[in-house]
Order: structure tokens, then C-alpha cells, then sequence
């Protein structure tokens, strides 16, 4: 589908980020009849949970003596089922616009838009980009001959290829793009490897046969004209440099956090936080809430039992500008029928 | 104890380190740039340092998680570690170290 194809979407709240908090507030919202979209960078919910910290263990949670950052997350999406949430994963929310008839348009980076009366800001310290080696003038070559990420195996057939790192995703794309490329170099700071065993027991094989190189080592300098890569510069542990040729450099250093587009939508911010008061947790601009650790306010602290609490604050609030004519009826899930009914249990 | 810790331009400054607390801690406390974005987790690798002159010998040596992770930083040397995993104590006193790129 083209990006003009697409029809904006109508709903009631568009939340951006699907971190624990981004869950949560589905539920709140949910109980109150309220819809929501969620976009992520990611391709998977959770956020900072699964994306840095999957498997350690989370102590502080509220009735969960230790669950794990992707068990939380796990459950977080059993509990916020029944609301049915449509999730844009692999997108990053690119803009925002307020409409004339007082809602808001956000866009994303792959042509998706959400018209909502209410925006939710959940996003964490921002979006999740790949790092950055810190090799000057490595800007000029991204997206020509320096990658982060492989979208098509094929586009390196026949090229001099160079991968940094020592994770799962380096050594993945060096068994991977090894038969395809003329040639392949891996890179890294030190003979060993936080990927799985059996990648690097076959990478050590692919090496011991000629078929690709292996160096303890890093890139110092990038040469080449116009974004097109001709040849490395790489400095070995013993202070050595060599030159080596190469068309295409793909580092692999997993992801950090960046604010990113959010810094353009117009909120006020302070220190790349969004400034809320505690009663809706809604920014200085009326209809835009910020909930988690992107918020700000006297006390903050940066928990995930506090974001929780945010999103049921900011969901009552969601509820008088979605619904300006009805009343809020509060309700307890314990005894209501109708919430069970909701939840699907009733 | 005392942390001599520069910043990336070559800026020093001495932070007051507290016994028990992490180094990640004082110097994000000191306000110098340490993204430090998972907390201390050691889930991250953004908050690396050189450790300078002599004192890398001197710190316990990192654990297999650390060494793991220093393979998601960027611009790691023999001399790195994550400062989330280096607890104040007083046989630091005087530590050098120099924050790593980001």
C-alpha cells in the first residue's frame, strides 16, 4: 500500500510507546470504554522491558514477588486483551497535528495516521535507534554503504563486506551474508563473543577455511567519495593499522535510547521531559498526557508501579474530552458487573 | 574516596564518591553525561569508561555478564568497563577514568 493509500484512522486515544505503561493504560482506558492505537519503534511490546532486560528479574512490582521483564510484559497483554488495542509495531510516531475540529493527527514514519481527541505519551526516554559508532564522518555513508540493519541479503552479493560486533546480530549476518558477499570481515574488540555458541562455532569454521576473516580489532577511519564507501582503516589491539578494502560496513551494537521526533511535536519540554501536573497527568498543551519515565513532575520517581498509577489518572481525564457529554461512572472491577463483563469474565 | 573522571572533551572533575554506591551512580550524580539508560542493570553498555593510569589492574575483575555486555558498547579498549559495575570503596580513592564515547 502506498502512503497516500492509506485512510487515517479514527479512534479515541493514540498512545505512543507500548512499554508497560503503554499496556496499562489500555486497561485503564478500556474499563472506560475508551479505544486505543499504540505505535512502537519496536516489533514487539514491551519497551525498555524486553529490549534491554528480558530475562532479569523486576522485584518491585505490586502483588509479583519477582517476575521477569518479559513475563510482566507477557501478562501485561493477557490482562489488556479483552480491550482489543491495534498495535503499530515498527513505526516510529514522526509528527503530530492538531485538527480543526480540536482532535489531533499523529503520523508515523511509514505513513500511518491516527485521528484522536486524545495523544498519550508513554514513550520511555524515547525511541529505540541503533548505536552509533563514533568514527568521524560515518553520517555521510549511512544508508549507501553503512547499515544497521540488513533489509535485503541480496544487495550485498558481490561486495566487500565489513561487520562490527560480537552480538548475535553481528554474528548472525556474518554466517548469513557470507556465501553472498565477495568477501567478508568480522570485526571485533576482543576474541570472544556475547552470541550464541553455535554461531560462533561456525563462524571459527568459516574462518579456519578460508572463507571469511576474523580480527581483533576496530574500525578507525572510513574512506571513500560521495556515501560510497571504498576502504576501512582498522586499528588492531597492538596499536597496528592496516587498510582494508571494503563497500558496505554494517556495525552491530544493539540499540540506545534517543528522544527523537517527539522533541518536534510542539510539548513543552524540560530536560527531554514532559512536564505534567499530578491530577491528569496531561502536558501544557490540553490533550496531550505523558505518562512513565518520559513525565515530570515534583516527586517523580521513575518506576514502573508509578507509571501504572499515572496511566489510571490520565485515563480519567482521556474520558471527559472523548466522551464530554456522558457521565464517568467509577467502577470497581471486584464488583461490577459490567467491568467483568468487559474483561469477559462476567 | 576521591573519582578524577573526564569528560569527553578532556574536562576533569573530582566527585565525592560514596562508599557502597556504584560509579555510574556519583557520576551521574555529579551531572556528567552518562546515559546509564538501563539503570544499572548492567542491560545497556552506556556507561562506559576507560579506567586511567594503572587503576584498571586494581578494580575486581569484570564478571562474565560484564564482559558480555561491554560487546554491545561502542569503542571498547582494553582498559573498558561499565561503571554501573564498579562499587566505591576506599582502596579507590584517587581512581582516573575517562567517559567513552557514546
Amino acid at each position: 500500500m502506498s502512503e497516500q493509500a492509506k485512510t487515517a484512522i479514527e479512534t479515541d486515544v493514540a498512545i505512543i510507546g507500548a512499554g508497560p505503561i503503554g499496556l496499562f493504560a489500555v486497561f485503564e482506558l478500556g474499563l472506560l470504554d475508551l479505544k486505543a492505537h499504540l505505535v512502537d519503534i519496536l516489533d514487539r511490546p514491551g519497551g525498555q522491558c524486553t529490549e534491554l532486560y528480558p530475562e532479569k528479574p523486576i522485584y518491585d512490582i505490586p502483588g509479583l514477588p519477582i517476575v521477569t521483564g518479559q513475563e510482566l510484559v507477557d501478562r501485561l497483554m493477557e490482562q489488556i486483551k479483552p480491550f482489543g488495542a491495534t498495535f503499530h509495531f515498527g513505526e516510529m510516531a514522526s509528527g503530530l497535528e492538531k485538527l480543526a475540529d480540536g482532535r489531533w493527527k499523529l503520523k508515523t514514519d511509514t505513513g500511518t495516521e491516527i485521528v484522536a481527541p486524545v495523544i498519550v505519551v508513554a514513550a520511555g526516554g524515547g525511541s529505540f535507534v541503533p548505536k552509533r559508532p563514533p568514527i568521524k564522518g560515518i553520517e555521510a555513508y549511512e544508508g549507501t554503504s553503512v547499515h544497521y540493519a540488513v533489509r535485503k541479503m541480496e544487495s550485498f552479493r558481490g561486495k566487500n563486506v565489513l561487520i562490527a560486533g560480537g552480538g548475535d546480530s553481528a554474528l548472525d549476518w556474518t554466517l548469513n551474508l557470507a556465501p553472498i558477499a565477495k568477501s567478508l570481515t568480522l570485526v571485533h574488540h576482543r576474541d570472544g563473543f556475547r552470541a550464541a555458541q553455535h554461531s560462533v562455532n561456525r563462524m571459527r569454521e568459516l574462518v579456519a577455511q578460508g572463507k571469511i576473516k576474523f580480527h581483533v580489532a576496530s574500525v578507525k577511519s572510513l574512506h571513500g567519495e560521495g556515501g560510497q564507501l571504498a576502504g576501512v582503516t582498522l586499528l588492531g589491539h597492538d596499536k597496528t593499522e592496516w587498510h582494508q578494502e571494503a563497500d558496505a560496513l554494517l556495525p552491530f551494537f544493539g540499540l540506545t535510547i534517543k528522544l527523537g521526533p517527539i522533541a518536534e511535536f510542539g510539548i513543552n519540554l524540560h530536560e527531554n521531559l514532559i512536564p505534567v501536573d499530578t491530577a491528569r497527568f496531561e502536558s501544557q498543551t490540553p490533550g496531550i498526557f505523558a505518562i512513565g519515565d518520559i513525565n515530570s513532575y515534583t516527586g517523580k520517581l521513575k518506576l514502573i508501579l508509578s507509571g501504572f498509577h499515572e496511566a489510571a489518572l490520565m485515563a480519567q481525564a482521556a474520558f471527559h474530552i472523548c466522551r464530554p457529554n456522558e457521565k464517568l461512572r467509577f467502577q470497581y472491577t471486584t464488583s461490577s458487573s459490567n467491568l467483568q463483563k468487559k474483561l469477559g469474565v462476567a | 574516596m576521591k573519582i578524577i573522571a573526564k569528560d569527553r572533551e578532556g574536562k576533569e572533575t573530582v566527585i565525592e564518591g560514596r562508599d557502597g554506591w556504584t560509579i555510574m551512580e556519583m557520576l551521574r550524580d555529579a551531572g556528567l553525561p552518562i546515559t546509564a539508560e538501563c539503570g544499572g542493570a548492567c542491560a545497556c553498555a552506556t556507561c562506559h569508561v576507560y579506567i586511567d593510569d594503572g587503576w584498571y589492574e586494581k578494580l575486581v575483575p569484570p564478571s562474565e555478564g560484564e564482559t558480555d555486555m561491554l560487546d554491545m558498547a561502542l569503542a571498547v579498549q582494553p582498559n573498558s568497563r561499565l561503571s554501573c559495575q564498579l562499587t566505591c570503596s576506599e582502596e579507590l580513592d584517587g581512581i582516573k577514568l575517562t567517559l567513552a564515547p557514546e
